[in-house]
């Protein structure tokens, strides 16, 4: 039996009592291309923060590749939203993308040669080369998502996880960013987004979470991506999601 | 001889207080300087009351261990839902209230001047010596603050990355391993230890000041890190020379003329920074709309 990339098993995380995420247990199959929707306040990031133990939960257990997190660092690559940092630093954005290695490098080794020629390659993958040298307040939203992308590229993971990585950025970084993704699929490599926009759902996933405090639903994209699953998903705020994913909705009736 | 020794405690001071200031500023905690600078009080009566010395040893663990215990609870209050500029003003100023309790309570009679503990003067540095084998080794504040220096440039280079990720994106530096409550308080012990070492001897207003005002000027003229560090030192050392001829000419106070230049340097920072200056981005955006 091969074993799964992330395997969840009744994880309740709380903030201060209340609940943000109740009994959730799923396996993540490879080598899928995975997004996670809900509603605001759903626990989409909670769940990404808590399987790489970044805040603590109250119950329950996270599995990467059969082992603990902790062992298996070096396996999963992570882009936290892009609001979370000081895009004012006095860095650039090739020391960025160099950020990516620093996991690998243990205790006391410093970033070199190695570093820097490993982080200019992510650079070219996600089409940046050319602002290497550049401070990256002196960047757009859409070029630092994928400063973000190519530091995730860099850390060489088997798994990734991407918080909101689509928010704010111009069509054409959408674009290369789904690009680059499919990229990473093809390559064996799983990955889950958290992501807000159900007009895309169906083009951008294979398969698909839907989350809302429980876990409603997970499963390839047709058959999780339905009127009746996002009904249950989004509760009462689908009135606004009616007129505004008609389209997707009706696609998905055809 | 007085000159060079004072002028070495300025640029000491300034060094330290430099390097570790620059992450301060980054983490936007730049007043915790001042907050470990009045909090310790309590640490160095309790310290005096257990030994009964006022032997600066034991002061100095007194207030290096109170130190940590301020950046323990602002920490605390902070991750408790109160603002974080507000947890810095509670714990300081309700530190340095029962330090002040206990002075008047127990050091009634014997004389442990405050002036001299907590506010220290850098004219006086060349004349507090310490002997080893009965030679004269130099002032006491070179050594402590000199100590402090090395401690912070080696802990400093050696962790440099972890330092770096942890300012600029601490779930990430958590996500790939880095003990970033670790290197947290890492930082905060050498805060308190520069501190500490520091403004016994040259004054607290020098030493906050040297732990914000350099590397807020340094911010403005580089987009480097590494540079940014090395900026704050040579600025908190041109101050400190250029400082105490300034206090000889106005006959004033040393600290507060060293610190008065490096607000100076840090005004000229903010007009005329090539990335960040005032006047520079003014020019270039007229030059933007004429053409």
């Amino acid at each position: 039996m091969p074993v799964h990339p992330l395997t969840i098993q009744n994880m309740t995380v709380a903030y201060e009592k209340k609940p943000v995420l109740r009994d959730i247990s799923f396996q993540v199959p490879e080598g899928k291309l995975i997004g996670i929707v809900g509603p605001n306040g759903a626990g989409k990031s909670t769940l990404i923060k808590a399987a790489l133990e970044l805040i603590p939960k109250l119950s329950g257990d996270a599995a990467i590749y059969g082992k603990p997190y902790a062992e298996q660092r070096k396996l999963v690559g992570y882009v936290p939203q892009r609001e979370s940092v000081d895009w004012d630093f006095p860095t650039n954005a090739l020391d960025v993308v160099a950020m990516g290695r620093y996991g690998h490098l243990g205790w006391f080794k410093r970033p070199g040669g190695v570093e820097k020629k490993l982080a200019m390659a992510c650079l070219a993958k996600v089409g940046m080369s050319e602002f290497a040298g550049r401070q990256i307040s002196q960047l757009s939203g859409g070029q630092q998502q994928r400063i973000f992308l190519a530091r995730a590229l860099a850390q060489d993971a088997k798994l990734y996880f991407m918080d909101e990585p689509f928010v704010g950025v111009d069509a054409a970084t959408e674009k290369a960013i789904i690009t680059l993704l499919n990229e990473l699929k093809m390559q064996g490599k799983t990955v889950l987004v958290v992501h807000h926009d159900l007009a895309t759902v169906q083009e951008y996933f294979d398969w698909l979470m839907l989350l809302n405090v429980e876990l409603i639903a997970f499963g390839p994209t047709e058959q999780t991506f339905t009127a009746d699953k996002l009904q249950q998903a989004y509760g009462g705020k689908l009135t606004m999601l009616d007129r505004d994913g008609q389209s997707a909705l009706i696609t998905s009736g055809r | 001889m007085s000159t060079l020794w004072i002028i070495l405690t300025g640029a000491l001071v300034a060094s330290t207080c430099g390097i570790v200031g620059c992450f301060l500023v980054l983490r936007r905690m730049a007043m915790i300087g001042d907050a470990i600078s009045h909090s310790v009080l309590p640490g160095i009566v309790i310290a005096f009351l257990i030994s009964g010395s006022r032997d600066s040893l034991f002061m100095l663990l007194g207030a290096a261990v109170l130190g940590l215990v301020t950046v323990f609870l602002i920490q605390l209050f902070h991750q408790s839902g109160v603002q974080s500029d507000a947890s810095i003003g509670v714990v300081f100023t309700a530190l340095f209230a029962v330090g002040v309790v206990l002075v008047s309570m127990y050091t009634k009679h014997i004389d442990l001047d405050l002036d001299c503990v907590l506010y220290g003067e850098i004219a006086y540095v060349p004349w507090n010596t310490i002997q080893l084998a009965g030679i004269d080794i130099g002032p006491k504040a070179v050594w402590g603050v000199g100590l402090a220096l090395l401690l912070t440039i080696l802990l400093i280079s050696v962790f440099y990355k972890q330092f770096k990720l942890c300012s600029f994106d601490p779930a990430l530096a958590a996500a790939v391993g880095i003990p970033v409550a670790l290197f947290h308080y890492l930082l905060m012990g050498l805060v308190s230890v520069s501190t500490v070492a520091s403004f016994e001897s040259v004054g607290a207003i020098l030493v906050v000041g040297m732990l914000v005002v350099p590397p807020a000027a340094a911010y403005l003229l580089t987009e480097r890190l590494s540079r940014m560090i090395v900026y704050s030192v040579v600025i908190g050392c041109f101050s400190s020379v250029l400082g105490y001829y300034a206090a000889h000419l106005l006959d004033a106070s040393i600290a507060g003329c060293m610190i008065s230049v490096a607000g100076v340097i840090f005004l000229l920072a903010l007009l005329f920074s090539p990335g960040h200056g005032i006047v520079f981005r003014k020019w270039n955006r007229r030059q933007q709309l004429s053409s």
